[in-house]
C-alpha cells in the first residue's frame, strides 16, 4: 500500500496575476470586494472535510496522548500517573523490545526494496519500453492490489515446514537448513520481514523505474563516450537524478515497517514467544488483551513520534537539492 | 551494441526472476487449493485429482455473497462522500485561497504519516459512546476521516495548478462559487478524483485494523477482515484456508486487472505526490 507522506511544495505563485486592463474593465471596487467574501465564504467549502477530520482523527490524537498519562482499564476509573507509561515503554523489555523489531524491519521493508529495486529498475532501463516490461508493471503491482492479510497467509503457507522455500532449500542440496522459518525464535522476524520486501519490491522497482525514463538519455550516452562504467554511470547519473523517487521509496517503506500490523498479526501474532512483536501489534494486545489502555496508549504516542522523527529528515534532505 | 545487447537480456531475464518471485506465492495458493481439504501439501505440485470443489465449499464457509455485499456496502459509504469532502476542501485551499489556507492545510497535512494504530484505542471508545460498535458505520465514519489528509492534500495538488483566469472567466459571466465549482471545477478535475476514487477504494476494501477492532461479526467487516476471521476459524485445514484467500482476493484482483492502466498510474502518482 502507498503510504502518504509530506510533501512541502509550496504554493506555486502567491500573488495572483491580475492583468490591470482587465481589472479596469469590469468594475474593479465590485470584484474584488466579491473576491474577499469569497475568501471567507471558502470556508464553507473546508468545513465539512475539517469537521470528519477533527471527530475521527484529531481528537482521537488527543485522547491518545491524554490516556497515556492515566492508569485505566477501559471500564473503572482512570488513575492519573504522569509518565509512568512511557517509563514502562522505554524499560519493560517486551515493550521496548518491539521498538527493536520494527527498526530492524526497516532493513527488510525499506533497505534490500530500495536497494535492490534501484538495481533491478537500472538494469531493465533499456528495455523499459518492451511488451515484457509492460506486462510487468502489471505482475509487480499485484502485491500492493491485493490485502496484506492474503500477503501473510501466501506466505505462511510457503514459508512453513513443509512449504516451497523448505522443498527449494532440499533440492540445492541445504536440506539442514529448512525449518518452520516463521516459528523459529532465530528466524521469524527476517522472515516477516521477507515477506514485508516482497510486497513492496515491486513498488519501489517501478517508482524508480519511472523515475529513470525522465532521465534525459544522451547523459547516459555522454556518460557512456567518456569511458564511465557501469558503476561510475550509475552513482553519478542514476542516483544523482532520483533524489525524489528515493526518497519517495524510503519514506513509503519505513512508515510501512514501523507501523507493520496485518502482515505480523496474520502470519506470526507476534510469536514465537515475542520474537516478532511489533509496536502495532503490541497496542493492539495492550489495550484490547491487556486493558492496559495507558500504555498501550504511551506506546502509540512513541510511535507516532518515531514515524515523525524518521520520515522529516528523510523528506529535507532528499527534496532539499531536488527543488 | 554488444554491450547493449547483452545488458538487454541480463534486464530481460531479471524482469522475468522478479515477476516469477512475485506470482509464486499466487500459484502455491491456487495450487494448494486444488489438494484434498485437511491434508499438508508438500510445496508446490499439481495434485493428482484436483479438487475443484474446494473453492464452492470456502465460498460458502466464508459467506463470501455477505462479505461481497458488506464490503461493497463500506466502499459506498466512504469513497463517494471522500471524494466529495476532500475536493470541496481541495478547491477552497487550492484554488479560493481562502484566509489562513496555509493553517488548515499543515493541520491536514500533520495526518499524513499517522499509522492507525496510534489512534486505535481512543476510537474504540469513541465509537462504542456513538453507539456504532459491530456496525458498518465504525469502519464508514473513522475510515473517511482517516483518508482526509490525504485525499485533500491530493485534491490540493490538482486545483493549485488551475489558472486564475478560468475563474476570473466564469465570474464575469456571473457564476456565484458554488456554480463555480460544479459547472466548472469539477469537470475539469475528473481525472483527479477518478485517480483518488481507484486509491480510497483499494484502501478500504483491503483495510484490515479498523475492521477487526470496530466490527466482531465478520459479515459487516471489509474483505480483508474477513479474511482474519476466515484464517482464525479454518487455520488448520490449509487447502480451504488457501481456496477462501483466493476466493477473497480475486474481486480486487479483478478490478485491478479491468482497470489497469488507471490502476498503475494512480497508485505511481499516489506514492509520488504522497
Amino acid at each position: 500500500m502507498a503510504r502518504p507522506t509530506f510533501d512541502t511544495t509550496v504554493e506555486g505563485g502567491e500573488i495572483r496575476p491580475a492583468p490591470a486592463a482587465d481589472r479596469e474593465v469590469h468594475s474593479p471596487a465590485r470584484r474584488t470586494a466579491g473576491l474577499r467574501t469569497q475568501r471567507w465564504f471558502g470556508w464553507l467549502f473546508v468545513l465539512p472535510a475539517l469537521a470528519v477530520y477533527a471527530v475521527f482523527v484529531l481528537q482521537p490524537l488527543f485522547l491518545t496522548v491524554e490516556y497515556s498519562l492515566y492508569r485505566w482499564d477501559g471500564i473503572g476509573p482512570a488513575t492519573w500517573v504522569g509518565l509512568d507509561n512511557y517509563a514502562k515503554v522505554f524499560t519493560d523489555p517486551d515493550l521496548s523490545g518491539t521498538i527493536l523489531h520494527a527498526f530492524t524491519l526497516i532493513v527488510f521493508f525499506s533497505l534490500i526494496p530500495v536497494v535492490l529495486g534501484l538495481v533491478i529498475a537500472s538494469t531493465i532501463r533499456r528495455i523499459a519500453a518492451s511488451r515484457l516490461a509492460v506486462a510487468a508493471r502489471t505482475v509487480l503491482f499485484l502485491p500492493q492490489v491485493i490485502p496484506l492479510v492474503a500477503a501473510g497467509i501466501a506466505w505462511s503457507w510457503l514459508l512453513s515446514s513443509t512449504g516451497l522455500v523448505n522443498q527449494l532449500l532440499a533440492r540445492l542440496g541445504l536440506g539442514g537448513m529448512t525449518r518452520a522459518w516463521l516459528g523459529d525464535f532465530s528466524t521469524a522476524l527476517p522472515a516477516v520481514g521477507v515477506i514485508g520486501a516482497w510486497v513492496l519490491l515491486g513498488l519501489c522497482t517501478l517508482l524508480l523505474l519511472a523515475g529513470m525514463s525522465k532521465i534525459d538519455p544522451a547523459l547516459y550516452e555522454a556518460a557512456r563516450l567518456d569511458g564511465a562504467g557501469p558503476i561510475r554511470e550509475f552513482v553519478s547519473i542514476t542516483m544523482a537524478n532520483l533524489r525524489q523517487e528515493i526518497g519517495v521509496c524510503v519514506t513509503v517503506t519505513v512508515i510501512a515497517a514501523l507501523a507493520t500490523f496485518d502482515i505480523v498479526y496474520i502470519s506470526t501474532q507476534g510469536g514465537p514467544g515475542n520474537a516478532t512483536m511489533v509496536p502495532g501489534l503490541e497496542i493492539y494486545y495492550q489495550a484490547f488483551s491487556e486493558r492496559q489502555v495507558g500504555v498501550a496508549s504511551a506506546l502509540a504516542v512513541v510511535l507516532m513520534l518515531l514515524v515523525l522523527a524518521c520520515v522529516l529528515p528523510i523528506q529535507w534532505l532528499t527534496r532539499e537539492e531536488s527543488r | 551494441m554488444i554491450v547493449a545487447r547483452r545488458e538487454a537480456w541480463t534486464g530481460r531475464l531479471l524482469l522475468v526472476l522478479l515477476m516469477a518471485v512475485t506470482l509464486v506465492p499466487f500459484l502455491s495458493l491456487f495450487l494448494t487449493a486444488l489438494h484434498p481439504s485437511g491434508t499438508y501439501p508438500q510445496g508446490l505440485d499439481w495434485p493428482s485429482h484436483p479438487r475443484w470443489s474446494n473453492f464452492t465449499t470456502a465460498f460458502r464457509a466464508a459467506h463470501m455473497g455477505e462479505l461481497l455485499k458488506s464490503s461493497t456496502l463500506i466502499v459506498l459509504g466512504v469513497v463517494p462522500v471522500s471524494l466529495l469532502l476532500a475536493t470541496m476542501a481541495g478547491f477552497a485551499i487550492g484554488h479560493l485561497r481562502i484566509v489562513g489556507r496555509r493553517l488548515v492545510f499543515l493541520v491536514f497535512v500533520l495526518g499524513l504519516t499517522l499509522p492507525f494504530e496510534g489512534i486505535i484505542t481512543p476510537l474504540y471508545y469513541q465509537v462504542r459512546q456513538m453507539g456504532l460498535l459491530n456496525t458498518r458505520w465504525a469502519i464508514i465514519l473513522p475510515l473517511v476521516g482517516l483518508f482526509m489528509p490525504f485525499s485533500v492534500f491530493w485534491m490540493r495538488a490538482h486545483f493549485v495548478n488551475m489558472p486564475e483566469e478560468l475563474s476570473e472567466g466564469a465570474r464575469i459571466d456571473g457564476a456565484n462559487v458554488w456554480q463555480l465549482f460544479w459547472r466548472i471545477h469539477v469537470p475539469l478535475a475528473m481525472p483527479a478524483i477518478s485517480s483518488l476514487a481507484i486509491l480510497l477504494f483499494l484502501w478500504t476494501w483491503n483495510q484490515f485494523l479498523l475492521a477487526i477492532v470496530l466490527v466482531d461479526d465478520p459479515a459487516k467487516r471489509t474483505m480483508a477482515g474477513a479474511l482474519g476471521a476466515f484464517q482464525g476459524q479454518w487455520g488448520t485445514d490449509i487447502p480451504l484456508l488457501c481456496a477462501g484467500s483466493l476466493l477473497i482476493l480475486a474481486p480486487t484482483l479483478v478490478i485491478f486487472l479491468a482497470f489497469q492502466r488507471r490502476f498503475v498510474s494512480a497508485l505511481l502518482q499516489g506514492s509520488l505526490k504522497g
